[in-house]
């Protein structure tokens, strides 16, 4: 058998450190918040009702899945540059949990779009580029499973992984040079055909705020956190077999 | 001693060309290919002239895109099983020279297949498509669509599933430049003034630019051992 090195080695699986123990916790407190203060703390909106509360989940959501696309492009630099593992199980971990909240996105969206632009899906310039960065992603986790060599695998992921990256910064940016687009910004002014707009007021705001922590930053990566140490178990698990195998 | 980069680079490109001159493999059947798709496209939307203006970019680019799918695979694969990649790997040369061999060779034939396109889309759809600046959007799309192309080519040739892998692969990560092109060349041919469309253009030499820094880059992960 050839010589692997010895940092190819996944590490035998431990129990959950304290503070993944602590993180998990203070994310389930943080999701309760969250709830609180979408559905009950901020104010109603005069035009859209009690729909629009779900906006509170679903542009937090996006940022979540941004952060998570985000570390699978560090992932992958660091994996090309140190070729060590553990760099790759963040990457997996990141368009595992990322592609999640990329469709908690589309369907909270889509709910969301029912009673306000009276259609579920519409083809427009934002809609289509979050489709396309869906599929990018499903390519990804296609791309993977279809490659036997591990190092090879590895290496053709995090390449992957960095290129895919490209359609989330079109989704991000796409409103701004798209004039067309009839979905709404947050953050600056809104196209002039956007539809479904509201002020931000002082209760949509706070509640947004904590909506971005905790789904934008805490849920996603307390998940991957998790997601990182099942990678790491099931490395595990193949390069026992490989042992006993070989033995 | 190491040959010269450019020197390694025109040598694959030669070799490319030379082996498509004389078996004309590539070129015989993405021709083919994109006379059937514009054709198929032309019976089955049966419309007006204002209903072709906008749906003939739309035609040519998806023509464009899937013929490219097509020669992509051809090149790679062709590399692999006459284990003729293995032998320039082999060979003392910079691994990013190769990428723009391989690039530039997949770059010609498809602009060739695009060039063919316009004269037969012109003539089915009765509807001028060569002017400089449908040229223009020509070369800056199928320059995006090939460099990614070229990349993930190399990436999928090594798997299992290849062909299948490499349309999954490939046509999300193009995308945006076919929507760019698509855009611009439907305002080009129905005659809008230039400040509506000269964005078009620019954003697609962006991602030109951003698209070929990153894969000239990984192309050397891509293809080690």
């Amino acid at each position: 058998m050839a010589q692997a090195k010895p940092k190819d080695f996944a590490q035998a699986p431990t129990p959950a450190p304290n503070l993944l123990r602590i993180l998990t916790l203070v994310t389930v407190i943080g999701v309760v918040i969250a709830l609180v203060f979408a559905l009950n703390i901020a104010g109603t909106d005069i035009e859209q009702g009690e729909v629009q509360r779900i906006f509170y989940v679903h542009m937090p959501a996006f940022f979540g899945a941004f952060l998570a696309f985000g570390a699978t492009v560090l992932g992958g630099i660091m994996y090309l540059w140190k070729r060590d593992p553990k760099w790759d199980r963040l990457a997996v971990a990141g368009v595992e949990v990322g592609f999640a909240f990329a469709m908690i996105n589309l369907i909270t969206g889509s709910i969301w779009a029912r009673p306000i632009w009276n259609t579920w899906w519409t083809w427009d310039p934002r809609l289509t580029s979050e489709a396309i960065m869906v599929l990018t992603y499903a390519a990804y986790m296609m791309l993977r499973a279809g490659i036997d060599n591990m190092d090879t695998r590895r290496r053709f992921a995090s390449v992957y992984g960095i290129l895919a990256f490209a359609t989330v910064l079109l989704t991000l940016f796409i409103i701004r040079f798209r004039e067309d687009t009839i979905h709404p910004t947050v953050v600056g002014n809104s196209p002039q055909n956007a539809q479904g707009t509201f002020a931000a007021s002082d209760g949509v705001v706070t509640a947004l705020m904590v909506g971005l922590v905790i789904w934008g930053l805490l849920v996603p990566v307390t998940l991957m956190w998790y997601r990182i140490r099942l990678e790491n178990m099931l490395d595990w698990v193949n390069r026992k077999k490989m042992e006993v195998l070989s033995a | 001693m190491k040959t010269g980069f450019w020197q390694v680079t025109f040598a694959i490109l030669r070799k490319d060309m030379l082996a498509e001159i004389r078996s004309r493999e590539l070129l015989s059947v993405m021709g083919l290919f994109a006379l059937l798709s514009v054709l198929i496209f032309s019976f089955a939307l049966e419309m007006d002239r204002e209903a072709r203006e906008t749906a003939i970019s739309g035609v040519i680019w998806v023509t464009v895109a899937f013929a490219s799918i097509i020669g992509l695979n051809r090149s790679m694969s062709s590399e692999r099983e006459q284990g003729s990649f293995d032998a320039l790997l082999l060979a003392p040369v910079d691994r990013s020279a190769l990428f723009l061999g391989k690039f530039l060779g997949n770059f010609v034939v498809v602009l060739l297949v695009g060039l063919i396109l316009l004269p037969l889309g012109t003539l089915l759809y009765n509807i001028t498509l060569i002017t400089p600046w449908v040229l223009v959007i020509l070369v800056l799309g199928i320059f995006g669509i090939s460099t990614t192309g070229t990349l993930l080519a190399a990436m999928t040739a090594q798997t299992r599933a290849r062909d299948a892998l490499l349309s999954i692969a490939m046509l999300p990560i193009v995308l945006p430049v076919l929507l760019a092109s698509v855009r611009a060349t439907t305002s080009i041919i129905s005659g809008d003034p230039t400040d509506l469309w000269i964005s078009w253009p620019q954003i697609l030499l962006v991602m030109d630019v951003i698209y070929m820094v990153l894969c000239f880059f990984t192309f050397g992960f891509i293809i080690e051992e």
